[in-house]
């Protein structure tokens, strides 16, 4: 039996609906991810975990009791905003000790506690400081340590690191993920960033438009991604949607940029005239600024440029195919460089680097 | 920049002129009798009992009324915060009419509801049969309590609620999270962080019970008089003006003292926090808990109100006929009307004498709050503090500082109604900087620069770019400068001459004259003079809406 195990969640706000029949479980000590854009329901969800909002259906159990009901501060759970809300008239010190003062823990326990949280977060000199006077990334920390400060049972943390800088928040998320491991805190890290989400998670939850769309750990969803969004929050670029138009030993395709000829995935849902979603991994592209002097045939595919971007350790080139558009690399430091803007070029798509979803776009 | 500089001359010749030389000239007379100069009036003052009393009631009165005022506006500051529902607006609008009703209004609310043949009464007598009126509480303290609180509680309304709507309302929620329940939440969290609004907000009431005048002449009768009434009659009635001078004194004394905690509060309460937009921190009230809770609300709001309401119904049943046949005898028979002016005339009066005090506030409270806003840190609190003292000076006050120092060569005002005018608009500027203040300080300085950078002159930069985004603050400024004027009572009443009677002077007037007739044109003139504010104030309470906090 799991932890915690949310079935069937449903909320509504002024009959939109937010989080739409959600379930999942979490094991003891797990780092879960929820991955999803902004409005997507994740933020929902998490207030009815912590009891800010009542769920219209559905059941949220945890250790076996059921907490639909139960008011916040009757739960033992933690919740980390994504605004920190960082009392402002207290300074460091009493924000970590509040939630110790509400179990009316005597004060020296709480001194005590407050200490080692703040140790733990490596800002143990800053116990009198004023929350105004701390840099954004103690601020994420002292919110941290509030949150763990009285040992919640769960902890949920929403986007807390997304109002820093890139830099600061890469090595805060090493921080974090260590400290909750340390703690050992069961958790559910809310994010829509995919590096931040491979970072943390132990296991990822997709979620878009109020549903959970997969599950599963980090590898087996880039394995694997469900349908289009996946694909696409996982960060591949050429998603296309497309109808089977031939279902022999092998797919053909059409999609925007042409007929392509993809390998057949196990199961079903690619007969002949189903729409699905193909994915095609950049890598696996290969440009040459020869346009090909015969037809296209098979995954050979006929292109403009139309520009293309220096990553440091190779060119990503768009393409411009039939009325589509393809993302490729290009390795850097050739001494031509790889195509101009306007050239035309020929693509030719390795057969292995194509894949089939059946999911939706 | 010199013609800048000079510019802010101008509110400093101003004050000059028409605060500091007045009440220096009362602290000439009261010290520098025809014995020389003294203390003399100071120690007859200090030695009577009864000056002793009323400065001793004056303060006492204030702290009680003070007290009951914040345990009626918190609630509906809560209410007006945290919830959204159908007609707030409008509730909103009308729950801040109290505060700008003329003080005599005010009291003819009072007079009606519970007065001897007041609305209770009536209806209690003839609901149980009883022969005496069964609520008596006419000329008594409870009476004026219950008047200050309905006169002081859109103070902390808007105070207190427009600071808890931008409250992060995720602090609360962590509260929860982390193990505390509704009343240790708001106690550890919510209040802490109000606190500097309501203390600002209570002092402000406290200033304004602490100088009523009006509620106290009207409603509590000379049992009951405070500084400021007392200052009236050594004035108007025993003709004892260094005693008067002295008593002023001392008012201002108090007056100033509250003002400097007042700041000093101010400047010591700040947290900073981020403060979130109004849409994202109010909800409808969904949970039927929710719901009874805002309906409860509503109607002790509506009772807060009913003084008004009460004033228009009796209006209207005025002599068992419709209250049409008061006014219409208002407007007709000048003959029999106050002093043989026409109430148009009166009317017309009060209507130009807001405009103009409207003029002035807008140009002296807008100089004023630029020179606040540029001046060095160690100065703006001082300066904050400083021209806001109008507002905790009595107008009665004022008025006699008038008569002692514009009343004489080389500056002879007392023929004219600009004197009526300047007293008003010196109670009214505060409230220009008050609304004005906060958007001046969070106004991007770097929208001024960019201005100046793509080729704006100073004047153009003012004009284009910040008196379109000041204006909404303004607008604020003027309609309470408006009401200040339409409404004030104690100042007008001391300076005014016959022909510049305004209406609350009139209302005044009616009430002292004897005849059922003349107290139907006191309420003829009191529904009319709520109806030009209220729309005034309606009006304009859709601008403020687009975001900008109130005073």
């Amino acid at each position: 039996m799991a932890l915690l195990s949310v079935s069937g969640l449903y909320k509504s706000f002024s009959g939109v609906s937010a989080v739409d029949g959600v379930s999942f479980s979490a094991e003891p000590g797990e780092l879960l991810c929820l991955l999803g854009p902004s409005g997507c329901g994740k933020t929902t969800m998490l207030r009815m975990l912590a009891g800010l909002e009542d769920p219209d259906a559905g059941t949220i159990e945890f250790d076996d009791r059921t907490m639909n009901g139960l008011a916040p501060q009757q739960r033992g759970f933690g919740l980390m905003f994504q605004d920190l809300a960082l009392f402002p008239h207290m300074d460091v010190f009493g924000n970590v000790a509040f939630g110790l003062r509400m179990q009316k823990l005597p004060s020296a326990q709480v001194q005590a506690r407050v200490q080692e949280l703040l140790d733990l977060v490596e800002l143990g000199g800053l116990a009198s400081r004023k929350v105004h006077e701390l840099s954004g990334g103690e601020r994420q920390r002292v919110a941290l340590a509030r949150s763990l400060a009285p040992a919640p049972r769960l902890l949920m943390l929403d986007e807390p690191l997304g109002s820093l800088d890139r830099a600061l928040r890469e090595s805060l998320q090493n921080q974090v993920r260590r400290i909750l491991k340390e703690v050992g805190v069961t958790s559910i890290y809310v994010t829509h960033d995919r590096d931040e989400a491979f970072t943390m998670a132990d296991r990822l939850i997709f979620m878009n438009h109020g549903r959970i769309i997969q599950t599963g750990t980090p590898e087996e969803a880039v394995a694997n991604p469900a349908d289009g969004f996946v694909a696409r929050t996982l960060g591949f670029k050429n998603v296309l949607p497309g109808v089977v138009i031939d279902d022999g030993e092998a797919l053909k395709i059409e999609c925007s940029v042409g007929l392509i000829t993809a390998p057949k995935p196990p199961g079903s849902g690619t007969e002949k005239g189903s729409e699905i979603t193909l994915l095609v991994d950049e890598s696996g592209i290969s440009m040459s600024g020869i346009p090909a002097d015969k037809t296209p045939d098979g995954n050979l595919l006929q292109g403009v440029v139309i520009e293309r971007v220096f990553r440091g350790d190779r060119y990503e080139v768009r393409v411009q195919v039939g009325k589509g558009e393809l993302y490729c690399h290009a390795v850097a430091g050739a001494a031509s460089g790889p195509a101009q803007s306007g050239q035309s070029v020929t693509l030719a798509l390795n057969p292995r680097s194509v894949r089939v979803l059946q999911g939706g776009n | 920049m010199t013609a800048g500089r000079l510019l802010f001359l101008l509110p400093l010749v101003y004050l000059a002129i028409f605060f500091v030389y007045p009440l220096g000239s009362i602290l000439e007379r009261s010290l520098g009798g025809e014995s020389g100069f003294g203390f003399d009036p100071f120690k007859v003052l200090l030695n009577d009992s009864y000056y002793l009393g009323r400065i001793w009631f004056t303060v006492w009165q204030a702290v009680v009324s003070t007290l009951l005022t914040l345990a009626v506006g918190l609630p509906a500051a809560f209410l007006f915060a945290r919830y959204e529902f159908p007609g707030k607006t409008l509730l909103k609008a009308i729950s801040t009419l109290p505060f700008v009703m003329p003080t005599i209004v005010v009291a003819m609310g009072f007079t009606a509801l519970f007065g001897s043949q007041g609305i209770v009464n009536s209806a209690l007598e003839s609901m149980f049969g009883l022969d005496e009126p069964p609520v008596r509480i006419s000329n008594s303290l409870t009476i004026i309590f219950m008047a200050h609180a309905f006169y002081n509680y859109a103070i902390i309304v808007r105070i207190v609620s427009a600071l808890w709507s931008n409250l992060d309302p995720n602090l609360e929620h962590s509260a929860k999270v982390l193990g505390a329940g509704p009343f240790r939440t708001f106690y550890h969290v919510t209040l802490p962080m109000l606190l500097p609004a309501i203390a600002s907000a209570s002092l402000l009431a406290f200033a304004f019970s602490f100088t009523s005048f009006g509620v106290v002449l009207v409603l509590g009768g000379p049992e009951f008089a405070t500084l400021e009434v007392a200052i009236y009659e050594l004035t108007a009635k025993l003709f004892r003006l260094p005693l008067a001078g002295a008593l002023s004194i001392i008012q201002l004394g108090f007056t100033y003292f509250f003002l400097l905690l007042y700041s000093r509060f101010q400047e010591q309460s700040v947290v900073r926090m981020d403060l979130k937009p109004r849409e994202a921190t109010s909800r409808k009230p969904v949970r039927l808990w929710d719901k009874v809770l805002v309906i409860a609300m509503v109607l002790v709001l509506l009772a807060m109100l009913s003084p008004l309401i009460a004033l228009v119904v009796r209006w209207i049943t005025f002599d068992g006929g419709f209250g049409t046949a008061q006014m219409a005898n208002l407007f007709s028979d000048e003959r029999r009307s106050y002093f043989h002016l026409s109430p148009v005339k009166i009317i017309w009066n009060s209507l130009r004498f807001a405009l103009t005090t409207v003029a002035i506030s807008l140009v002296v409270g807008t100089i004023i709050s630029y020179f606040i806003t540029n001046a060095r840190r160690r100065w703006r609190n001082m300066a904050d503090a400083l021209v806001m003292l109008p507002l905790g000076v009595s107008a009665v006050t004022l008025g006699f500082g008038y008569i002692i120092a514009l009343g004489r060569p080389p500056l002879d005002l007392r023929g004219s109604w600009l004197i009526l005018v300047i007293a008003h608009s010196l109670v009214a500027y505060p409230f220009v900087i008050r609304s004005l203040l906060p958007v001046l300080k969070g106004m991007n300085p770097n929208l001024r620069e960019a201005a100046a950078v793509l080729g704006a002159s100073p004047s153009k930069v003012f004009l284009l770019v910040e008196l379109p985004m000041i204006a909404p603050a303004l607008l604020v400024g003027a309609t309470f400068a408006f009401a200040v004027s339409m409404g004030e009572f104690g100042a007008s009443l001391i300076l005014v001459r016959a022909e510049f009677t305004t209406m609350p002077v009139a209302i005044f007037r009616f009430l002292g004259l004897p005849g059922a007739s003349n107290l139907g044109m006191a309420l003829g003139m009191s529904v009319l003079l709520m109806a030009v504010v209220a729309v005034g104030f309606i009006a304009i309470e859709r601008f403020r809406y687009k975001g900008v906090g109130g005073f």
